[in-house]
C-alpha cells in the first residue's frame, strides 16, 4: 500500500513568526499522479511545495519520499525539481545555460545536453532565444524558461508554482496540453499549484482544495466539483449559490423558504445546513410553474450562456442558461433533487452560533 | 544640456587635480634637474626593480588574503537580519574612524620585541618572536587597514543577490560548493574587481605601513618615492619617474585582472 506512493507529508504544521501556516497537512500522493493544489492566495500552497523541495522545514510532522523520511534532507539531494513562483532563473547566464545547470551539474557529455536543452527549449517554444540574456526575457518568456530549466532534468516528482500564471490564455492553453504530454510520457509525478480553477480541473487526477493552511477537500476534479465536502470548496470551484438551510429530516431540506426534496442525509434532524446549487443546474420556468419566484436584475451575456442575477424576496440567485430573459421579468425557479448539495456548515461558525 | 551642466564642477575638479597633475608628474619624469629633457631618469628606475616586485608581490598577498578573509564574512553578513547587517556593518567601519597612523602604531606596540603579544608568549616560556620588522608585519598591516574597502563592495553586491536564485541551484542539485562557484561568485563577480582594485592600488603604493611595521630592510615603492620628495634623496625627478613606472604597472596589473575575471564567466568549477 505505501510503496505506491512517492511522497507522503503526515501531519505537517509550519510556524513563521509564532503564525501557523500549515495546521496538519496529511497527503499522500500517488507514483505519476498529477496533484494540482487549489486555494486562495496565503493560504499556503507555495509553503506546501518549499515543504517537499526542501527549502522549509516542518515544525512537526514527516515527509517521506519513495517511502524512505527525508525530513532535514537539503534540497540538492532531493530528486525534485521546482518551477519557481518567482521563476528564479540565473541572471549571470544566457537562456541556454540556464536550461543546461541541471544537466551540467550531473557532468552529462556535451551533446547530450545540446540534445536535451535543444528538445526543452523547443517545447516551451523558446527556439531561437538560447543565446539571448535573462534580462530582457518578458515575464511570459522567463516562466517558459523556468519551466524548461526544471523539466529537462526529468525529475521523478516536478514541483510547479503557477507556472502558467504569466501566459496569455492561447499559450497557456497550448503549454497546458504540453505539460500534460510529458507528464504523461515521461511518467513524472506533477504537483502542481495553480489560481485557475479551470485548469486545475482539467489538468489533474487529483486536486486538493486549502484554506488557511488547512486541506479541505482532497479528490478527482468531478469529486471536487460535483460533491463538494463544504461551502468553501463549493463557492472556490466555480461559481455556486450558498443558501442558509434546514435539514427535516433525511431526505428533506427547507430553504429560500420552501421544502424540497434532496438526495442527502446523515444529518441531525433540523440541523443548520449550507445548500449550494450551482447556477447552470438551475431550471428557469414561468412563475406558476416555479417553487420560487424572483425577478430578473440583470442579464450578462458570458459567451456560451447568460448569466443572470435573479432577486427572490431579497435573495439573490446566479442563474446559468443559454436563454436570456431581459431585466424585469419575474421568473420561476425548480430544481431537481440532485441538484440540490448539503454541506455541513463550518465547525467554527456552528459553535459561535450555540454559544 | 542640462545634465552636463551638472557634471561641470566635477570636470573642473578632474582638470586642476587630476589632468594637470598627470601632466607634471609626466613632465618631471621626463626631465632632468635644470628642465631638459631626459630618460635617464626611467632607465634608473630598473635599478629598484626589486623594491617593485616586493612592493607587487606583498601587495597580491596582501589582496588575496583580504578577498579570501572578507569574501565569506560579506556573504554572511549580507545574508543576515536588518538589524544583525547594521551592528556587523558598523564593525567593519569602526576601525576606520579611527586615525589611520594610530591604528598603525597600536599594531607596533602589539608586535615589538617587547610587545603585547610577546609577554603573551613570555609568560609559557615561549619566544620572543621577531614579529615586527618582517613583511609578514607589512601584510597584515596592509590586511588590517584595507579589509574594509574590500567587505563593503562584497556585502553591496552580495545583498543583490536574491536568495531564491540559490535556491533554484539547490534544486537543481547542486552542492554547497557548487552553489559557491556556479552562482555566488560569478553574480558577485563585480564586487570582488572593485573590492580588488580597492585593495590591491594603495596596497602597491603605500610606504606608512612598510616603513613603521617592515622597518628598513623592508622598504616598499612606496617609501621611495617619498624620500625622492622629502626625503635626504631629494629627487623629485626621479620620484616622479618610479610614479610613473608604479601607475604603469598597476594599469597592466588591474587589466590583466580584469581580462582574467571576464574570461573566468561560470567555469570555475
Ligand atoms: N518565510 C516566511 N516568513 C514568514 N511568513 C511567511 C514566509 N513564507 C510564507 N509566509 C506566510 O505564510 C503564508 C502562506 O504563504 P504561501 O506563500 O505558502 O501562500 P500561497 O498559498 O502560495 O499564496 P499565493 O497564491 O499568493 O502564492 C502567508 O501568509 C505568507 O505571508
Ligand atoms: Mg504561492
Amino acid at each position: 500500500m505505501e510503496e505506491n506512493y512517492i511522497i507522503s507529508l503526515k501531519n505537517i504544521v509550519v510556524t513563521f513568526d509564532g503564525e501557523r501556516v500549515l495546521k496538519g497537512i496529511n497527503l499522500d500522493i500517488r507514483d505519476k499522479e498529477f496533484v494540482t493544489f487549489l486555494g486562495p492566495s496565503g493560504c499556503g500552497k507555495t509553503t506546501t511545495l518549499r515543504i517537499i523541495g526542501g527549502f522549509v522545514e516542518p515544525n512537526e510532522g514527516e515527509i517521506y519520499f519513495d517511502g524512505k523520511k527525508i525530513n532535514g534532507m537539503p534540497p540538492h539531494k532531493r530528486q525534485v525539481n521546482t518551477v519557481f513562483q518567482r521563476y528564479a532563473l540565473f541572471p549571470h547566464l544566457n537562456v541556454y545555460e540556464n536550461v543546461a545547470f541541471g544537466l551540467r551539474l550531473k557532468k552529462l557529455p556535451e551533446k547530450e545536453i545540446r540534445a536535451k536543452v535543444g528538445e526543452a527549449i523547443e517545447l516551451v517554444n523558446m527556439r531561437g532565444y538560447e543565446g539571448r540574456s535573462i534580462q530582457y526575457l518578458s515575464g511570459g518568456q522567463m516562466q517558459r524558461v523556468a519551466i524548461a530549466r526544471a523539466i529537462v532534468n526529468r525529475p521523478k516528482a516536478l514541483l510547479l508554482d503557477e507556472p502558467l500564471g504569466a501566459l496569455d490564455l492561447k499559450l497557456r492553453k497550448e503549454m497546458q496540453i504540453e505539460l500534460k504530454k510529458i507528464q504523461q510520457s515521461a511518467e513524472i509525478t506533477f504537483i502542481y499549484v495553480t489560481h485557475d480553477q479551470e485548469e486545475a480541473l482539467t489538468m489533474s487526477d487529483t486536486v486538493v482544495v486549502m484554506k488557511d493552511g488547512v486541506i479541505q477537500q482532497i479528490g478527482t476534479p468531478q469529486d471536487i466539483y460535483n460533491e463538494p465536502k463544504n461551502a468553501f470548496v463549493a463557492d472556490f470551484i466555480g461559481e455556486s449559490n450558498i443558501i442558509d438551510g434546514l435539514m427535516h429530516k433525511d431526505y428533506e431540506v427547507e430553504f429560500a423558504g420552501k421544502t424540497f426534496e434532496c438526495v442527502d442525509s446523515g444529518f441531525d434532524p433540523m440541523e443548520r445546513v449550507d445548500v449550494v446549487i450551482r447556477p447552470e443546474d438551475i431550471k428557469v420556468t414561468s412563475p406558476e410553474n416555479g417553487k420560487i419566484t424572483g425577478m430578473v436584475e440583470s442579464a450578462i451575456f458570458k459567451g456560451v450562456h447568460y448569466e443572470m442575477l435573479v432577486d427572490s424576496f431579497g435573495s439573490k440567485w446566479i442563474i446559468h442558461s443559454t436563454v436570456c430573459q431581459a431585466p424585469g421579468t419575474m421568473i420561476g425557479i425548480d430544481l431537481y433533487p440532485e441538484d440540490i448539495h448539503i454541506m455541513k456548515k463550518p465547525q467554527e461558525e456552528s459553535e459561535e452560533e450555540k454559544i | 544640456m542640462r545634465q552636463k551642466l551638472f557634471a561641470t564642477p566635477y570636470l573642473v575638479w578632474m582638470l586642476v587635480f587630476t589632468i594637470i597633475p598627470l601632466g607634471l608628474v609626466i613632465y618631471f619624469a621626463f626631465t632632468d634637474a635644470n628642465g631638459a629633457f631626459t630618460i635617464e631618469n626611467i632607465t634608473k628606475v630598473g635599478e629598484y626593480t626589486s623594491t617593485l616586485v616586493k612592493s607587487v608581490w606583498l601587495a597580491v598577498i596582501s589582496t588575496v588574503i583580504c578577498l579570501v578573509l572578507a569574501y565569506p564574512f560579506a556573504y554572511i553578513m549580507s545574508r543576515r537580519k536588518e538589524h544583525k547587517r547594521r551592528i556587523m556593518l558598523m564593525l567593519v567601519m569602526v576601525p576606520m574612524w579611527m586615525n589611520f597612523l594610530l591604528r598603525t602604531y597600536a599594531w607596533m606596540t602589539l608586535l615589538e620585541k617587547n610587545g603585547l603579544i610577546n609577554k603573551f608568549f613570555g609568560l609559557f616560556g615561549l619566544g620572543p618572536f621577531e614579529l615586527i620588522n618582517t613583511q609578514g608585519a607589512v601584510v597584515l598591516g596592509m590586511v588590517y587597514n584595507y579589509i574594509p574597502f574590500m567587505i563593503l563592495p562584497l556585502y553591496t553586491i552580495m545583498l543583490k543577490i536574491d536568495p531564491i536564485v540559490i535556491e533554484a541551484a539547490q534544486d537543481l542539485g547542486a552542492s554547497p560548493a557548487q552553489v559557491l562557484f556556479r552562482v555566488k561568485v560569478p553574480l558577485s563577480k563585480p564586487g570582488i574587481s572593485s573590492g580588488i582594485t580597492m585593495v590591491f592600488v594603495p596596497a602597491v603604493s603605500t610606504f606608512i605601513i612598510s616603513r613603521m611595521l617592515g622597518g628598513g630592510a623592508n622598504l616598499l615603492i612606496g617609501d621611495l618615492i617619498d624620500l625622492q620628495f622629502v626625503g635626504a634623496a631629494y629627487n623629485p625627478n626621479l620620484g616622479s619617474a618610479i610614479s610613473l613606472v608604479l601607475m604603469v604597472i598597476m594599469l597592466l596589473c588591474m587589466s590583466i585582472f580584469n581580462q582574467f575575471s571576464e574570461d573566468e564567466g561560470g567555469m570555475l568549477l
